[in-house]
């Protein structure tokens, strides 16, 4: 290696930053040119001086302070803004469509439900209305008190056996039943009465398991009650007062 | 990337290069109220672009900021230092021997004052080098430069701090 190869690399040499090779040729080279040592050596110099520490400015303790100060406010200035930067946008726009449609789903399914419940309450009154019409014979197949009566009546009629509860001594007295046909299959209706309201209890299995609160409806003037327990759905339609009504609703399931 | 609690994580990551960070920008701007105030508005815009840091070399990444900072005060505050095209072979001719013996024990205050007195793009890799102690490999990644533009301008920047010392001290100034 001569001087015009050598020269360009002597900072770089004095620096480390040479590959293997150049590093020994230069090294080699700068042991026998005088010039180039002497180069070298004053590289080394100025590099040990500019070293020291003295030339180093450190950062005053209060830029320290106040940057770390900078730091927490602009962390708790607006946790909106910061949300609402580019980098979440991907995240914050598929949380938003995601919430759309599980919305939208939700109030078709909701609306769903609140029509077959619509549904089914115009059938309940419809099959009460029905069996107040024309004389007794709609209302009553098997005219009975007797619980023991009206529960094997239904025998050998419906695919179920609906529970027959004796609640005259709540004042509600059983006076019979019958079959009906209301939300696409037949159901039993048992028939009872307060004073002079008649109560018809519809009867039919669903296939929800678990209980389902009471519901209270009003369709064209008449009270319904609606609940689920064990497996069967029950609707209470009457004339009577919403209060009398519940409180037929909460005897049947005590 | 850095994780959820990016206050914590920026604060472990860069704060202790607050002094790297400083040092550049005091020797840039020559001026400590100065060089506050861009050390300050670097760290804020790191914090701003932190996210877009994906992990390495934190250093450089902030030093990077700090630099961009400092040229851009630069150009607003003081567009004379910066207007004139970097003619190197310029800042080479210089008379006597730009080689002479330098003094070991040569004034550092004297020695500061040359070096600033060097265009920013000769101090900047000067102090980046030798000051803060970066491989040429970070001092590219710092100034965007390719690696090869390092070493030749370090090595200019190094023979003209050379030549101005010696110049002095043959003309007497100091030692």
């Amino acid at each position: 290696m001569n001087c015009e190869d050598a020269k360009p690399l002597l900072d770089s040499f004095a620096d480390g930053e040479l590959d293997l090779v150049n590093h020994v040729q230069v090294e080699a080279h700068v042991d026998e040119c005088l010039r180039c040592d002497h180069i070298y050596r004053n590289r080394a110099v100025l590099k040990n001086a500019l070293a020291d520490e003295i030339l180093y400015f450190r950062a005053p303790s209060e830029l320290r302070s106040r940057i770390r100060l900078s730091l927490s406010e602009s962390q708790t200035r607006s946790p909106i803004t910061r949300l609402l930067k580019w980098r979440w946008m991907p995240a914050f726009a598929t949380a938003a469509i995601l919430t759309a449609v599980l919305l939208t789903t939700f109030a078709i399914y909701r609306d769903r439900a609140v029509d077959s419940e619509n549904l089914l309450a115009n059938e309940m009154v419809s099959a009460h209305i029905r069996s107040m019409m024309v004389g007794d014979t709609h209302l009553m197949d098997v005219p009975s008190t007797d619980q023991h009566t009206v529960k094997p009546w239904f025998e050998g009629k419906l695919d179920f056996s609906p529970p027959v509860a004796d609640l005259s001594q709540q004042g509600f007295t059983l006076i019979g039943g019958r079959l009906d046909y209301a939300g696409g299959r037949a159901v039993a209706a048992l028939v009872y009465q307060r004073r002079q309201h008649v109560i018809n209890l519809f009867v039919f299995p669903n296939q929800e398991t678990g209980a389902n609160g009471e519901r209270l409806l009003v369709k064209q003037g008449f009270n319904i009650v609606h609940w689920t327990r064990s497996g069967m759905t029950f609707w209470a339609v009457s004339d009577l007062n919403a209060a009398e009504l519940q409180e037929f609703a909460a005897d049947l399931q005590s | 990337m850095l994780g959820t609690n990016r206050k914590i994580d920026f604060d472990e990551v860069f704060l202790p290069h607050l002094d790297a960070a400083y040092n550049l920008a005091r020797w840039l701007t020559r001026d400590p109220a100065d060089a506050d105030d861009v050390v300050q508005e670097s760290f804020m815009r790191a914090f701003r672009f932190s996210a877009g840091f994906q992990g390495g070399d934190s250093r450089s990444w902030l030093l990077k900021i700090v630099r961009n900072t400092c040229y851009t005060w630069l150009r607003k505050n003081r567009s004379r230092e910066t207007s004139y095209e970097l003619d190197e072979e310029q800042h080479e001719a210089v008379s006597g021997d730009p080689e002479a013996i330098l003094q070991e024990n040569i004034d550092r205050q004297f020695l500061r004052k040359l070096l600033e007195g060097l265009p920013p793009e000769f101090r900047e890799v000067i102090v980046l080098r030798d000051i803060e102690g970066l491989s040429y490999k970070e001092i590219s990644s710092v100034t965007e430069l390719p690696l090869g533009t390092v070493m030749s301008r370090l090595a200019r920047a190094r023979k003209r701090l050379q030549a101005d010392a010696a110049r002095a001290t043959q003309s007497g100034v100091l030692g």
